[in-house]
Order: C-alpha cells, then sequence, then structure tokens
C-alpha cells in the first residue's frame, strides 16, 4: 500500500499544475456551495426567528377611510372602530376567532416616579396582545383578564422606561405606583421586545384606558388569533367575511378595500413561505450546478490525464502491471486529489461563513420604526459540506474510473503506439 | 524454449488483412535470433504475438512450454512480467521516474519491497555502466543510455527471453554498436535473444537470421561467422 502512495507522489509531483488544476475545480466547487448555502441559511434562519416570536395566525384589523360612496353616503368618510366591532368579531365568528382584543393609543402621557419622569404612550391592550406582538415579559405579569374587568390602574413598563424611573433610587420597580397626570397606577410587570419596536410603550388594561381618557366607545385596532384557517383560500374567504360584518356595522360597502385595513400575518407568512421555498430551492439549484461544474471540471482533467498517460499504461502493462494496478491506480489518485481539495474546499468554506457569522451574524435593519433581523446564523450543517464534499468524491472517482477503464481496456501494443 | 506452430493472424481494420499466414518456428533456450524482413512483412507483429503483447487466430504458441494462447489480460501480464523482457525501439522509459525507479518497475509488479527492488536496480546499473546516472531522468540521457536503462528493466526480472524490437533503429551507429556488443554479452551468459530489426547489419551480429516476406518464413540462416556478411567487418550499414 505504500508503494502506491510513492506511485502516487510522484506522479502528482511531476504534474503539479494539472493536479493544482483538478485540485481548484473541486474545492472551488465546494467552496461556492458552502458560502451560497450559508449565505442562504442566513436569510433563512433571520425570517423563522422573527416569525418565531409572535403568533403567525393573528389578524390586526386598522381603521380607514371609504373609497366608494354607498347607501346614500358619500366616500372619503373615516371608518372610527368601536366596541360593537369587536363584539361582532367575538360573536360572529367563533369558528374561526380564538379571541379578540383590541388597542388604544394614549399619547403624550406623563409618567413620573418621585423626581424623575419620562413622557410616553399609553397602550390600552388586551391579555391577548403577547401572542399577536413581540412583547415578551421580563419580570412580573401581563395584563389579565381580571384587571380588564374590574378596569384595575396596573402598568407595564419596558424595561429602558423602568431603567429611567427607577434606575437612581435602585428600587424595585414590581409594586411601584407611578403618577400619570394625577392618575396612579401600580407597576405589575416589565417588559422587552425584540429589536426595540415602537416607542417603549407603556401597557395598561384597555378598559381602564378607555374610562380614564375619556375614549367612549372608540378604539384603535382590532387584534385576535385565527383558527381552521391553514391556507390562503380560508384565509381570504375569512377576511371577506368579516370585512362584510364590520360593513354593515359602519354602513361602507364590503367590497371596499379601504374602509377598513385587514392585516392578516398568517396570509403574509405563508407568501413568505412561498418566498423563502423559492429562496431554499434557487440556492440549492445555483449550489447543485456549482457542484457539477465542479465535477465537470474533474471529469475533464482525468480525462486528458488518462488520455496523456495512455502510453505509460502501455509500458506498465508490457512491464507486467496488471489492468486491476492499473485502475487502481488512477482511482486511488483520483480519490485522493479530490479528497485533500474538496477537504480544503470544505474547510475554506466553512471558514467564510463562520467568518460572515463574526462580521454580519446578526445583520439587524433599522427602517425607522423599528428593526428587523435580515441575516442570522449564515452557517451550514456539517453533515451538508461532508455530503457534498462526498458527492464530489465519488463523482471524481467515477470521472477517473470510467476513461480508466477505457485505458486499462486498450491492448498493450495500441497503447505502446499512442502519443 | 519457443515453439511457434501454424500461427495465422489477420487484423480487422477496414478490409481484412492477413499479416501471418502460417509460422512454424523453434527458438532453443541460450539462442541469439534476429528476424528480419521489410516493413509490413509481419515481424513487428510476430514480435507482439511472442512478448504475449498480441493474440493470434490460429495456431500454438508454447513458451517454456506453456501453452500461450487466449489469456486474460492479468494472466498474460503475469507471464509477461516474469518471462519475458522488452527492449524497445523507442526506449518507453516512462519520463517522470528517473532511471533506478524505471529499472525498478517490474519488479514493483512482482510486489517486491521498496528497498530491495531499488537494490537490484542500482545493480544491474552498475552493470551496464549507468550507476552514475542511477537518478538522473530519461530526459537528462542520451540515446544510448536510455537503452541501457531500459536494457536494465528488461533484465531485472531474470526473465528467460529478450525480446528486442528494432533496438538500434532511434540510436547513431557508434551507440548501436555498444547496445549490439551488450545484446552479444548477454548472449555469451546464456540468455535467448529474439531481435527484430530490419537491419542487415544488426542482424549480422545474431547467430541465426530469420527472413521474413509477407507473412511467412522465407529462410532460416544460420549465422555463426558474423564476418561473412558483404557489410563489412565490425560495423553497420545504416
Amino acid at each position: 500500500m505504500f508503494d502506491i502512495w510513492q506511485e502516487i507522489y510522484g506522479t502528482i509531483k511531476r504534474n503539479k499544475l494539472r493536479t493544482f488544476l483538478t485540485g481548484f475545480a473541486v474545492a472551488w466547487g465546494i467552496f461556492m456551495l458552502i458560502v451560497l448555502l450559508g449565505a442562504g441559511n442566513g436569510l433563512i434562519h433571520a425570517f423563522e426567528k422573527s416569525s418565531s416570536e409572535r403568533a403567525m395566525n393573528s389578524i390586526k384589523i386598522f381603521q380607514g377611510w371609504t373609497s366608494k360612496p354607498y347607501d346614500g353616503l358619500k366616500e372619503g368618510r373615516n371608518i372610527q372602530l368601536d366596541n360593537k366591532d369587536l363584539d361582532a368579531t367575538n360573536r360572529n365568528f367563533p369558528d374561526n376567532v380564538v379571541s379578540a382584543g383590541a388597542t388604544l393609543r394614549q399619547n403624550n402621557v406623563n409618567l413620573s416616579f418621585g423626581p424623575e419622569y419620562v413622557n410616553l404612550t399609553l397602550m390600552g391592550v388586551y391579555p391577548n396582545y403577547t401572542e399577536v406582538e413581540a412583547v415578551k415579559l421580563s419580570e412580573g405579569r401581563f395584563i389579565n383578564d381580571i384587571d380588564l374587568k374590574e378596569r384595575r390602574k396596573v402598568i407595564i413598563l419596558h424595561t429602558k422606561t423602568a431603567e429611567i424611573l427607577f434606575g437612581k433610587s435602585k428600587v424595585k420597580p414590581i409594586g411601584q405606583f407611578l403618577n400619570a397626570n394625577g392618575v396612579s397606577y401600580q407597576v405589575v410587570g416589565l417588559y422587552t421586545d425584540q429589536g426595540d419596536r415602537g416607542g417603549n410603550d407603556a401597557y395598561i388594561p384597555f378598559s381602564t384606558l378607555q374610562t380614564i381618557y375619556n375614549k367612549g366607545d372608540k378604539l384603535n385596532n382590532i387584534i385576535f388569533t385565527t383558527k381552521n384557517m391553514e391556507t390562503e383560500e380560508s384565509n381570504k374567504a375569512f377576511e371577506k367575511r368579516y370585512r362584510k360584518a364590520l360593513a354593515s356595522n359602519h354602513r361602507f360597502d364590503p367590497e371596499d378595500d379601504s374602509a377598513i385595513w385587514i392585516w392578516n400575518r398568517f396570509t403574509q407568512y405563508l407568501q413568505q413561505q412561498t418566498g423563502m421555498g423559492i429562496l431554499r430551492t434557487a440556492i440549492w439549484v445555483i449550489g447543485i450546478f456549482t457542484l457539477l461544474s465542479g465535477i465537470v471540471g474533474v471529469s475533464n482533467i482525468m480525462l486528458i490525464t488518462v488520455k496523456e498517460r495512455t502510453r505509460e499504461f502501455g509500458i506498465r502493462k508490457a512491464l507486467g502491471a496488471k489492468p486491476a494496478s492499473i485502475l487502481w491506480l488512477i482511482i486511488v489518485e483520483s480519490v485522493t486529489i479530490t479528497t485533500f481539495f474538496g477537504y480544503i474546499g470544505m474547510v475554506a468554506g466553512i471558514g467564510a461563513t463562520e467568518w460572515m457569522n463574526a462580521a454580519f451574524g446578526s445583520q439587524t435593519m433599522d427602517a425607522g420604526m423599528f428593526s428587523e433581523t435580515v441575516f442570522l446564523d449564515p452557517t451550514v450543517d456539517i453533515g451538508i459540506a461532508i455530503k457534498a464534499t462526498m458527492t464530489l468524491v465519488i463523482a471524481g472517482t467515477l470521472a477517473g474510473f470510467f476513461p480508466a477503464r477505457k485505458a486499462v481496456s486498450i491492448s498493450p501494443i495500441e497503447a505502446l503506439r499512442a502519443d | 524454449m519457443i515453439h511457434l506452430k501454424d500461427i495465422n493472424k489477420t487484423y480487422n481494420n477496414g478490409a481484412p488483412l492477413h499479416v501471418l499466414k502460417g509460422i512454424n518456428l523453434d527458438i532453443n533456450r541460450g539462442e541469439f535470433v534476429s528476424i528480419m524482413g521489410a516493413s509490413g512483412s509481419g515481424k513487428s507483429t510476430l514480435l507482439n504475438i511472442l512478448g504475449i503483447l498480441d493474440n493470434y487466430d490460429t495456431g500454438e504458441y508454447y513458451l517454456n512450454n506453456v501453452l500461450i494462447k487466449n489469456l486474460s489480460e492479468t494472466k498474460s501480464a503475469e507471464y509477461r512480467n516474469r518471462m519475458i523482457g522488452f527492449i524497445f525501439q523507442s526506449f518507453n522509459l516512462i519520463s517522470f521516474k528517473n532511471a533506478v525507479e524505471n529499472v525498478a518497475l517490474p519488479l514493483f509488479y512482482q510486489g517486491v519491497s521498496r528497498k530491495k527492488r531499488n537494490a537490484m536496480a542500482l545493480e544491474y546499473l552498475d552493470k551496464l555502466g549507468l550507476k552514475d546516472w542511477a537518478h538522473h531522468m530519461p530526459n537528462e540521457m542520451s540515446g544510448g543510455q536510455k537503452q541501457r536503462v531500459a536494457i536494465a528493466r528488461a533484465l531485472i526480472t531474470n526473465p528467460q527471453i529478450i525480446l528486442a524490437d528494432e533496438p538500434t533503429g532511434a540510436l547513431d551507429s557508434k551507440t548501436s554498436v555498444e547496445v549490439m556488443q551488450i545484446l552479444k554479452d548477454l548472449h555469451k551468459t546464456g540468455m535467448t535473444i529474439v531481435v527484430v530489426t530490419h537491419e542487415s547489419g544488426v542482424a549480422n551480429q545474431t547467430d541465426k537470421i530469420i527472413h521474413i516476406k509477407d507473412g511467412i518464413i522465407e529462410r532460416i540462416e544460420e549465422n555463426l561467422d558474423h564476418d561473412a556478411s558483404p557489410f563489412g567487418k565490425d560495423g553497420f550499414m545504416k
């Protein structure tokens, strides 16, 4: 066995450029595949992370303006959502709506604790708010049903807000009372959100806000999670029925898409899923073609190698080389080259993805209002990397095997005549 | 040693070409024989058959009392390796191996250890006066030196028979003399040697000249007096 390595070492040493070119084709194929897959994975991981943080089956309703005249009313009317709509949501769609809630904003509220104060927006919410939005409780609790029912004056602050109010006095925020323009709120929880979305709003029960700040029965958004809707068609159908239900409350054309805005995260999610699927396929297709070009490169060079060495094989045969020993020589040589350079390509590729990971591993895109993770963990499963390398090694072997078998089957006198 | 009985060979490249038309030939151990003929006479084909490099269609060929017929590639490779030493017109050295490695190559296929076969190769190179060139590559050597390396390679397996196909064909007259002298010396040690040539001067150095014409043996000429040739003493007509 040692002898065969000597033989291979000899031929490689004498054919440095050819060996290098073969190796380069292999290494490049693997390298590109891994970098491509890594970059693709970065995008996919980022998407998966942001989608895992909130319920995908949620719908948010925004108010709008009518764009069509209807029932004797002119277009351009503002549709203001109210408690009736919320009741309608809960009552009319028991098959599809899990729990409906609403949000209501009160801007410009001064919250003070001793000498410290902040100016922020109060959000009146339902307990289901955390299911829909990326709000993570870091301490205490969120608004619950009893808060809502009894219109308790409790408040949940962003950790940054808490830092401003309680940072200096070093008291524990939970249980403290804050003064908001004469109304006293008890802090019951702290939250964080991914990417500092929103302006560090403070959350209080929806009913409390509606009452204290004289909102009547008006509200800003209706939010709810849905069930039994797995396809895009069922979601579209639901949206249509929902629009119709609200249209009868507010007397607008059910076909009028701008009277209310339905933001369905599920259809968006489905679209994104389709997009991700296409991206994933595209990456694999490109990757496989890159790999294929590597294989073609290896095959080409092996073909030339074998042709170039036909005479040498003839000499070897005349001297008593058995066909199997020549075949074995070529195959071991081809496997050695592809494995060695495949490994280099694999290590370089993994190195490149690790570098990407370190350099922009958790790249976030700042969209002004919020920031979104767009690139996360751009690395490739080591198993896939090894499989790709193995594929190339096997392909390289086959690429060497067929021309080698042909060369071996040529009779020695013919091989000796070859130039 | 060699017994050929009614050997026929036809090449089927397009139009069938009947190259050997019933060759009967016996070569005994220790003979120094040349096969002469014009190009296309079938002498190279005959040598290829003798060297088990090519098959024949009908007839029988016994080498050392072994019937050589329809052998598998593997089997014929083994026989070539153990029984036959080849010397070619164009040397057929492997260009990326130095002299020692080239000479040692047949032993590699016998599974002799690297150390042992390199030592043996060095010994044979020494015998042929090439010790100083042992680690040179073929392209650093002259034609005569290359042919001597090839002879060392042919000898290293201690074969039953040496087959030389135009061994002086690519050499100038001076080195041709040297190479023929080596073959003559080998003959003196008891080696059986068959030389194919179209040069009568080369054939004249051998003890028996077999004339081939159009695929049959025209005549066999005993040639014990090497000076009897009209081509002059100790010289080769090129």
